[in-house]
């Protein structure tokens, strides 16, 4: 009898999870901020803007219901939310501090948030003491997010997004592949974002020619001294051949 | 406390009955003049939920005198002696009447009702191999006189039977009789001895173990007590083993692992440290798995978060040093530590490669037993310890040098070897790929002219 209750979906239980299936969010978080110049004041030196993009400017509306960011104490009504997308906040401050980001997710996606957690700059390091208006200091960090067994209906809506990568891992496992392919090209992005100029480009291609040269150079080493170990038991039994 | 904790009484006594909860709260100030104030701290400062000994009973006095109560050295005689032997004792008697009744403890004088089996009984059921009418009736003689307590019988009896033996003689017996005197089977399939017979075999087995495990010296327990630990590690390992097999993770580093592993086995069979290196990437394995395990039960998680536990979980099984030398090379290599655009293929990645430089480094730790193995055969007289390479670099040059001191024979060789290899440490800046195909050759000639 409990085998049958199983089988059938309970509307009220939770939606079935998918095993196999990984989905992975690219974001990019960080801050720019610009110094105001000749309107800078002591309390009031730095406009700056800290958000939550997706990798690609595309939308992360899908994924993500809201953004808390949690402010330095000093400032009025620290806990600040963001209920819609673009996820981001400008304030104005003279001081550097850790900015708590909390994104809560659709029910579907997940029921728990997740917080990072990005210090903010504003004088940047290589020219100390010269600050301009045009130029701002940027921190960029990528990373992604990833729900492991995300639900069916879930899966359904952000099957087709192009900022959503989903990941099936084949059941023998061999390396997962990708469902969806993102679109890389630049020319997609939304340019109606006024900061969109000073976005970074995080391409993985670099890293990854990195790690593949590392690894072969790694993977040689392996094979010479493999050879090298044979051949120096080859040797070692001769010799013990000859001492008895 | 300590005897409510024992008690197992719950300390806020949140289910006492109304009248009894009013009870602690007074008491507690009254200090009741029964007891002594420390005997009554032992409680906690509470009195105890249910007095054992009425307080107020304690220090009264004995009841009023009506009665004389007088002791009397008095005889007296027992239903559980069957002699006549006149005993005295104290007796307590009151206002002159002395007490009636049996002796206390006659009732405690039970015995065992042995069962007695006729001639015609024995012939019919009892007949048995290994024992003799008279043996039989000795041993059903004793135990009635012991109250079955074969040990005493054993010694007992003059001939040397095992009390195992005794026990099954006795046991058998009963049990056919019991069947055979039933008026049906069913009558006494209830009995115990019918239910479940007395097994011989299992018995002194059972006992010979026990006397083993008695008998065990301290030593033997401790070889015990390692063995079972390290059974216990196995068995985890292979439920993590299993646990790994749903994860996807883990097939990609089971099928880098496990090329290695067999390229490892066909080139040496007889290699000792093969089973080293062979331990070493399953345990890892195995943490990788419960890693991977753990990533997937959280509903959702960073990138560089699973990343960070994944490489821990890797580099458990090294040590702090070997990790470090991990990070080294792969400064070396220019790979960034934590890479700065963590996607999933190059988060996998860069896993792979850090497992691949555990296994270089495992392999160059080979070679270097190998080479002091070596060493050893010959006259000695080339001490190999090459200290810990600084560097990538200084890693690659060690390869080249080792080839070439392993294969000389003569002292002149190795000055000159020796002073190539100070050589090649003070140049690191040296690409290796150049330099690495002439060293390889020099090696060979050198076997070659030896041979």
């Amino acid at each position: 009898m409990d085998q049958n209750a199983r089988s059938e979906p309970d509307p009220r239980s939770p939606a079935k999870r998918l095993k196999d299936v990984e989905v992975s969010v690219p974001i990019v978080y960080g801050t720019i901020s610009f110094w105001l110049g000749k309107k800078a004041t002591e309390t009031q030196s730095h406009k700056w803007t800290v958000y939550v993009r997706g990798a690609t400017n595309a939308d992360l509306g899908a994924v993500v219901k809201r953004v808390v960011f949690q402010l330095h104490p000093s400032f009025n009504n620290p806990v600040r939310a963001v209920e819609s997308p673009p996820f981001e906040l400008s304030e104005c401050g003279w001081g550097e501090f850790e900015i708590a980001i909390t994104l809560y997710f659709h029910a579907d996606a997940c029921d728990k948030p997740l917080t990072l957690f990005h210090h903010l700059k504003l004088y940047s390091e290589d020219e100390p003491g010269t600050q301009s208006i045009k130029k701002p200091v940027v921190v960029e960090s990528y990373d992604e997010i990833v729900f492991p067994d995300p639900s069916e209906n879930f899966f359904a809506r952000v099957k087709n997004h192009p900022a959503i990568l989903s990941y099936v891992s084949a059941p023998l496992g061999l390396h997962s592949g990708r469902i969806e392919e993102v679109n890389e090209a630049k020319e997609e992005e939304t340019k109606d974002h006024p900061l969109s100029q000073w976005f970074k480009n995080f391409s993985e291609g670099d890293e990854l020619s990195k790690l593949a040269a590392a690894r072969q150079q790694v993977q040689g080493h392996i094979v010479k001294l493999r050879n090298q170990l044979s051949s120096m038991n080859g040797q070692l039994e001769s010799v013990v051949i000859e001492c008895d | 406390m300590d005897a409510k904790d024992i008690l197992g009484i719950p300390k806020t006594t949140p289910s006492l009955p109304h009248e009894k909860k009013s009870r602690p709260p007074k008491d507690s100030q009254r200090k009741p003049d029964g007891i002594s104030r420390e005997v009554y701290a032992l409680t906690g400062g509470l009195a105890p939920l249910m007095p054992s000994i009425d307080v107020n009973q304690l220090k009264k006095k004995t009841q009023a005198e009506n009665e004389k109560i007088t002791w009397q050295w008095l005889p007296f005689t027992s239903s559980a002696r069957k002699d006549n032997l006149q005993l005295y004792h104290w007796v307590r008697v009151v206002n002159g009447v002395p007490p009636t009744g049996d002796y206390s403890f006659a009732k405690y004088n039970k015995s065992i009702d042995v069962i007695k089996y006729t001639d015609e009984e024995y012939e019919k059921f009892l007949e048995d191999p290994a024992w003799t009418r008279e043996e039989t009736d000795q041993l059903f003689d004793l135990s009635a006189r012991f109250d079955l307590r074969f040990v005493v019988i054993a010694d007992k009896l003059p001939y040397s039977r095992t009390v195992e033996e005794l026990k099954n003689r006795y046991y058998s017996v009963s049990r056919a009789i019991l069947i055979a005197r039933a008026a049906s089977p069913a009558d006494v399939s209830g009995h115990p001895l019918v239910k479940e017979p007395y097994n011989l075999a299992q018995e002194t087995e059972r006992k010979r173990a026990l006397s083993m495990i008695l008998s065990q010296s301290k030593h033997q327990e401790r070889r015990d007590a390692e063995v079972y630990a390290e059974a216990k590690k196995i068995m985890e390992a292979r439920m993590a083993a299993k646990a790994a097999q749903d994860s996807e993770l883990i097939p990609i580093s089971t099928g880098g692992a496990g090329d290695a592993e067999r390229d490892n086995v066909n080139v040496d069979d007889e290699s000792p440290s093969n089973p080293q290196f062979l331990s070493a990437p399953p345990i890892s394995i195995a943490e990788t798995a419960s890693a991977s395990a753990s990533l997937r039960k959280l509903r959702v998680y960073l990138r560089t978060y699973g990343f960070e536990q994944m490489v821990q979980a890797a580099s458990s099984s090294a040590g702090l040093r070997t990790i470090k030398r991990v990070e080294q090379i792969l400064q070396d290599l220019g790979v960034n530590m934590k890479p700065k655009v963590p996607t999933k293929t190059v988060c996998e990645e860069h896993l792979e490669l850090r497992k691949e430089i555990l296994t270089l480094l495992n392999l160059q730790k080979q070679f270097q037993y190998k080479e002091a193995e070596g060493s050893s055969y010959r006259e000695g007289s080339y001490p190999e310890t090459p200290g810990t390479p600084k560097s990538f670099q200084r890693i690659l040059d060690q390869d080249r040098t080792f080839i070439p001191d392993s294969t000389c024979f003569g002292a002149e060789f190795s000055g000159e070897h020796i002073v190539k290899r100070d050589q090649k440490r003070k140049a690191p800046g040296r690409p290796t790929d150049a330099s690495s195909s002439p060293a390889n050759k020099r090696p060979r000639k050198l076997k070659n002219t030896d041979e």
